[in-house]
């Protein structure tokens, strides 16, 4: 009896396996439940792996598509999104999506193949340096060499992908590397001597942002996806309500804070609501959470909070200082801090003058657009939306005026709906990333809100809505243009419309029928409501092409190198 | 302004890589950069000489070093007290007539000859940077050959005191 005891357990212990098998053990040891990816040669291994077992694996028809999705998976789930890829253009098809995640910091484990390691650097077929291209778009990144280092790595790597300042984290596999067998062994826990993030802030720090609380009298907070990431969102609201401080946001940060609680403004920046720039030019004391201070939000930073002391709380020391002078500096994560900060809360200054006059700002100069009933306005259309799925969808968006109109008219009262790619701005993000998103959150209705430029960037992803069923809702904002590219040349450049306009267009309808898919055309605010009543109702997929106004433009605008004050289009 | 800066990196594949990139990728100039083992084979130094604006891109140097997962520690070095060392290797040419006269010249940089040829020496200095300067300065009108240096390497003193005091590179 316990001689075979002994036996079997000797035989569990020296059992050996595949790299790809270590890669889906890995995989499953990290409770993940979809993967994104594209298969190739050099990922024969682990696609054979993968056919053998129980993950879930959505093939998109592009690489770009499947980082995407995984960006919008883990923006709404919290998860990191995981995306496969083989070597060379499978590897380098992946770059845009890194480095949208690494500048809007979206927790992702990315796996690709790399030929094998005896002919690595001898340019063999598919080969491509993804560990060295990709060095500066990653939080960090690993080549493996052996078999047996597959499940430490892969440990790490989910780790550092969703701690501290999340971002990409990459792991490339050569083909050998998966064929090789190693022991099964397990990981005895993370040793990353050099990465240790402070989640937990300076209570020093904390007393002195008190303190200053106390000296202020037009304080205000502007939050970013940091309190999104941290899912500090009820620690904000409690602090911001007990002292009575205006909030703004960034356009990562929209959601969290609710849109239509009496102390938001509004998003910042460039096309940034009145009351929430002038409360950033005007404020005494500003109290960034989770923010990062970029160019688009700060406008000319010589005019930037000016007259402020400067908090700023960031999970990333890095940020702190970065952009923008700070004389109390906090690193620590949002939850913890906004927390520490609720603990120790105390008296309370008096913003009440302040406070009142934001809100004058709010209703004197709100965001308005000329309604015209002849024509469907981009954003009414948005003001649709919020309606019709009364602000509880996902919404994902693309990158040009839609986008702006998006964060300007959605109305998000709740957070982890809105998906957007901010720093770095990519055409072809929204649609793969609504993809990812129904995926994470089939409970949800998800609108892809896209630009007629960018949804022709990655709309082969059409193939996985057929594919899966997905009830994904396509509204192309049609303006038969690229329509914040023909809005700069119409405003800085003397409407030399040069190679903006987008007069021939697939029939986009058509394009969707191909894919088995059903579409219609909206013309009006009536036909939007009703196609989106019935494309809801329905829980298929659908694209809605909505023809807008062509020459309708994104205000209020700060023109670049003008400060926040300096607002052109603000009407009251 | 000139900043001394010392980083202690995980001995593996990429680091450097990684290190340089984030330097040139934020627009620092790096002057002279030297790698090498520390006491624990699984850890390596850097010494970095960077150029800097002003105070607030230093922080932001160190910082986005010690964002790196294989940067243990980094730190700059500036205004401690510090030993810090570079060596040159200067090939000189020389006559009949020059080689006496140079060995002279070298002497109070405590230079020492490393090879001789009919046409030239290969000199060894070590010191600071200005050290160096110096001395090429002087051996130019002979005429050099060749120069190879190693770039800065440092550590700090044992012992830190009025640090404040002191002007930044007076030690060097
Ligand atoms: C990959 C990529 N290429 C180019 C740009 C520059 N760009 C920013 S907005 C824009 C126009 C987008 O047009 P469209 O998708 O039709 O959206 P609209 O602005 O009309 O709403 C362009 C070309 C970009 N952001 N991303």
């Amino acid at each position: 009896m316990k001689a075979s005891w002994v036996a079997e357990k000797k035989s569990v212990e020296t059992s050996l396996v595949s790299g790809a098998e270590l890669f889906i053990q890995g995989l499953q040891d990290e409770k993940v439940e979809v993967l994104f990816g594209y298969p190739g040669g050099a990922v024969l291994p682990i696609y054979d792996a993968l056919y053998k077992s129980e993950m879930k694996h959505v093939l998109t028809r592009h690489e770009q598509g499947a980082i995407h999705a995984a960006q919008g998976y883990a923006r709404v789930t919290g998860k990191p999104g995981v995306v496969l890829a083989t070597s060379g253009p499978g590897a380098t098809n992946l770059v845009t999506g890194i480095a949208d995640a690494m500048i809007d910091s979206i927790p992702l484990v990315i796996f690709t193949g790399q030929v094998a390691t005896t002919v690595i650097g001898t340019d063999a077929f598919q080969e491509a340096d993804i560990v060295g291209i990709t060095m500066p778009i990653t939080k960090h990144n690993y080549q493996v060499q052996r078999a047996e280092d597959l499940p430490r790595i892969m440990k790490e790597a989910f780790h550092i992908a969703n701690t501290g300042r999340k971002g990409p984290v990459l792991i490339d596999i050569p083909k050998d590397v998966a064929v090789k067998t190693a022991e099964v062994k397990e990981v005895a826990g993370i040793h990353l001597p050099g990465y240790q993030p402070t989640l937990k802030p300076n209570i020093l720090q904390v007393k002195r942002l008190n303190e200053a609380l106390l000296q202020a009298k037009r304080p205000v907070l502007l939050t970013g996806a940091g309190v999104l990431a941290a899912g500090a969102e009820k620690e904000l609201v409690a602090f911001a309500e007990y002292h009575q401080i205006p909030v703004a946001q960034t356009l990562l940060g929209l959601g969290g804070f609710p849109a239509e609680h009496p102390l938001c403004l509004g998003m910042a920046g460039m096309h940034g609501t009145y009351a929430s720039n002038m409360a950033l030019y005007d404020c005494d004391l500003l109290i960034g959470v989770g923010a990062r201070f970029d160019d688009r939000l700060t406008g000319n930073l010589d005019h930037f909070a000016k007259k402020a002391v400067v908090a700023h709380i960031d999970i990333d020391p890095a940020e702190i200082g970065k952009n923008v002078p700070t004389e109390i500096p906090i690193v620590g994560c949002a939850k913890e801090t906004l927390s520490a900060l609720n603990q120790t809360r105390g008296n309370k200054g008096d913003y009440n003058e302040w406070v009142i006059q934001l809100t004058k700002h709010k209703t004197e100069f709100p965001l308005t657009y000329k309604t015209d009933e002849s024509e469907l306005k981009p954003q009414k259309l948005m003001q649709v939306l919020h309606e019709v799925t009364k602000g509880e969808a996902i919404v994902a968006t693309d990158v040009g005026q839609h986008q702006m109109w998006a964060a300007q008219y959605y109305t998000f009262l709740e957070s982890n709906r809105w998906i957007t790619s901010g720093g770095l701005g990519t055409m072809g993000f929204g649609f793969p990333a609504a993809i990812g998103a129904k995926v994470g959150k089939p409970e949800l209705p998800v609108i892809a809100v896209v630009g007629d430029g960018g949804f022709q960037m990655t709309l082969q992803e059409l193939g996985v809505l057929q594919d899966w069923e997905l009830p994904v809702i396509v509204v192309i904002v049609n303006n038969k243009s690229l329509g914040m590219v023909r809005q700069w040349q119409e405003i800085f450049y003397e409407k030399r419309f040069s190679h903006s306009l987008l007069d021939i267009q697939p029939d986009f309808i058509k394009l969707a029928s191909a894919y088995g898919i059903d579409g219609k055309r909206a013309e009006t605010e009536k036909d939007v409501r009703e196609a989106l009543t019935f494309a809801l109702a329905s829980k298929k997929p659908f694209v809605l092409d909505c023809v807008v106004t062509a020459d309708e433009n994104v205000y209020p605008m700060i023109a670049p190198g003008k400060g926040l004050h300096e607002m052109i289009g603000v009407r009251g | 302004m000139r900043r001394i800066i010392s980083a202690t990196v995980l001995n593996e594949s990429g680091v450097l890589n990684r290190l340089t990139g984030l330097l040139t990728k934020r627009q620092f100039n790096i002057e002279n950069i030297t790698v090498g083992h520390t006491e624990d084979p699984a850890v390596s130094k850097v010494t970095l000489t960077v150029w800097v604006e002003d105070d607030c891109k230093a922080e932001q140097l160190v910082k986005q070093l010690h964002k790196q997962i294989n940067i243990l520690k980094v730190r700059d070095l500036t205004n401690m007290a510090l030993v810090s060392r570079e060596l040159a290797l200067i090939k000189v040419l020389t006559t009949p007539d020059t080689r006496s006269e140079i060995k002279m010249l070298i002497e109070p940089f405590r230079a020492t000859v490393l090879d001789v040829s009919l046409e030239n020496v290969t000199l060894e200095v070590t010191g600071d940077g200005e050290k160096i300067d110096a001395l090429i300065e002087l051996l130019r009108p002979y005429g050099i050959k060749e120069i190879s240096r190693t770039g800065v390497t440092a550590i700090p003193r044992g012992t830190q005191k009025k640090v404040l005091e002191l002007h930044p590179y007076s030690i060097m």
